[in-house]
């Protein structure tokens, strides 16, 4: 199983101080994150791509691309790209350079974004939201697996015996998760290519979450990929730590009661109730994460929220370190116990080579 | 069994708004029951869901209390709903729970509309307000509405509240048993059929290699 993060990218002000990082100290914070993330033994870095403030990240492979350099181990992501309103042809292009760069370190996720103006901005139509998606993830799957492509569409100028550049790396394109934190058709378009289903999860309640994947693993097997308990499932979290479970609580409350996402509504201890958020020690973060498996079945990866709502960075880097010490190796232990052995681990450049590898010799 | 929910946007103990929901209700009930329909009303007091109403709204999903409520609308096969006039229109709150509420849960809903205030002079916000909402969410509005004054819970001549509320309830009654039993809207399962046919339909243009 897979432990990581996933970055939203906001430069929000620490409400305890009222000051807000730069937008270059913000980009060297995420820097400092990532490589953290690697220090610590997590295994997965992602980020969110957005096109307008308060957020910097709106070129994830440049960011990334920096990241594989400055790394060794973790697999570089995202949470989102942006299926709808970027060019197909350019996040094959992006992510193939990047599949280069990191060895074969790079997977993403894709999804639609937070924000209805991104469409505008970027010369679509919102109302087309899903047929975007459809026609835009069928050409990014064929850029990466046929050599020269003919390809009419909707949405975008056609295409006439076009080789995307460079190829992907060992002739194996980047895992794709799709992510959602709504919509079940989401949940279909993953189950229907056979691709991982990354449930958010933290912005609502786990009765939701609940639904959509085992939705999503029906049919998975409806369409032939392997049985509902095989299919690939990754799952958000998000957590604040510290070793007495009250000083976390009054850590953490001023920065939840003024959230972006959340702020101002329900309190601290409702929204906890309510969805997977977890304030305290590490322990009880250990029994929180570990529990959602009793409604979404074995796993494959587990990211956690930890960098958002004006959090300063050494106290990020804390809870890396907790993170990295004292919570994932507990859970990889406890997550293996009972894990029937057919359940697949998640898919890597490695493992999808060596899958092509046996597949042309079965063929 | 004809199942009726009841919405009534009151904000005051006691209030005339659940005052006149349960007449509505009462009235509606007789009605039926005359006409050989047997029917049940769960009330939703929209008071008590005041935060978690605007939690929703900050948030984007409902507590455990809200999405009862939710549910209780959902499974009806007809609303009643009531509000107070404010400001020349629904009471804020009545507003924001039908903001709120899923989409499409009141598809095809027959909805019998009320309101109250303190003099007659507001009476026409049940056709500038309520009409148009409901009809916006599709649902179907039965023609006669009941606006209550503070004075008419007292008046004794002209066309008293009992007579309108019992017109309003005829109408509404025949226009639940025309309508029938409402099947519940499964709008996860719309998503995911809708889905299905056009991944299917790429297909179709684009053979999958």
């Amino acid at each position: 199983m897979q432990f990581g993060i996933f970055t939203v990218g906001d430069v929000t002000p620490d409400p305890t101080t009222g000051t807000a990082p730069t937008e270059a100290e913000r980009i060297r914070a995420t820097l400092a994150i990532a490589a953290k993330v690697e220090e610590v033994g997590l295994d997965v870095f992602a980020t969110g791509e957005h096109h307008n403030p308060p957020f910097v990240p709106s070129s994830p492979t440049t960011l990334l691309g920096f990241i594989a350099g400055r790394t060794e181990r973790i697999v570089l992501s995202t949470s989102t790209t942006l299926i709808t309103t970027d060019d197909p042809v350019k996040i094959a292009e992006d992510f193939s350079v990047l599949q280069h760069l990191s060895a074969g370190r790079t997977d993403l996720m894709l999804g639609r974004g937070n924000t209805g103006p991104v469409y505008p901005w970027f010369g679509k139509d919102i109302r087309q939201a899903v047929a975007l998606t459809v026609e835009n993830y069928d050409l990014l799957r064929r850029l990466w697996r046929e050599e020269t492509v003919d390809w009419e569409g909707r949405f975008r100028t056609p295409l006439q015996g076009f080789t995307l550049v460079p190829r992907p790396l060992d002739g194996v394109p980047p895992f794709v998760w799709h992510g959602s934190i709504r919509t079940p058709e989401i949940a279909e378009l993953a189950a229907y290519y056979g691709d991982g289903f990354f449930a958010n999860h933290i912005f609502w309640p786990a009765s939701h979450t609940e639904r959509m994947v085992r939705l999503y693993r029906q049919r998975f097997e409806h369409y032939g990929h392997g049985t509902a308990a095989q299919a690939i499932v990754g799952l958000g979290g998000q957590v604040f730590m510290r070793r007495n479970s009250q000083d976390a609580v009054r850590e953490f409350r001023p920065y939840f009661d003024n959230a972006p996402v959340y702020g101002h509504g329900p309190s601290l201890e409702e929204f906890t109730a309510q969805t997977p958020l977890t304030v305290g020690s590490p322990q009880q973060v250990i029994e929180r994460t570990l529990g959602f498996r009793d409604y979404v079945g074995d796993y494959q990866r587990q990211l956690f929220l930890v960098d958002h709502a004006g959090l300063p960075l050494k106290t990020v880097l804390e809870q890396l370190d907790m993170l990295g010490e004292d919570v994932v190796p507990v859970l990889r232990k406890e997550f293996e116990v009972g894990r029937p052995a057919d359940v697949p681990a998640a898919p890597t450049h490695e493992s999808l080579v060596a899958a092509r590898k046996s597949e042309g010799a079965d063929g | 069994m004809t199942a009726l929910a009841v919405v009534s946007g009151g904000l005051r103990e006691p209030s005339s708004t659940r005052l006149l929901a349960d007449r509505l209700d009462a009235a509606v009930r007789a009605d039926l029951d005359a006409a050989g329909v047997s029917a049940s009303s769960t009330v939703v007091e929209l008071r008590p869901l005041g935060r978690a109403v605007m939690d929703a709204m900050l948030t984007g999903f409902p507590t455990t209390s809200l999405a009862e409520a939710f549910d209780i609308l959902a499974d009806a096969d007809g609303l009643i709903a009531v509000t107070p006039a404010f400001n020349a229109s629904f009471g804020g709150l009545f507003k924001s729970f039908f903001d709120v509420l899923p989409e499409e849960t009141l598809t095809d809903m027959p909805v019998l509309i009320g309101a109250t205030g303190g003099t007659e002079r507001h009476s026409l916000v049940l056709e500038h307000a309520l009409r148009p909402m409901f009809s916006y969410l599709h649902a179907v509005v039965s023609p006669t509405g009941v606006y209550a004054a503070t004075d008419d819970f007292g008046a004794q001549e002209g066309a008293s509240l009992r007579e309108r509320i019992d017109r309003a309830a005829v109408d509404f009654s025949r226009l639940l048993r025309s309508c029938g039993p409402r099947q519940r809207r499964d709008v996860f399962a719309e998503e995911v059929a809708s889905m299905e046919r056009l991944l299917g339909s790429n297909d179709r243009r684009h053979p999958r290699p």
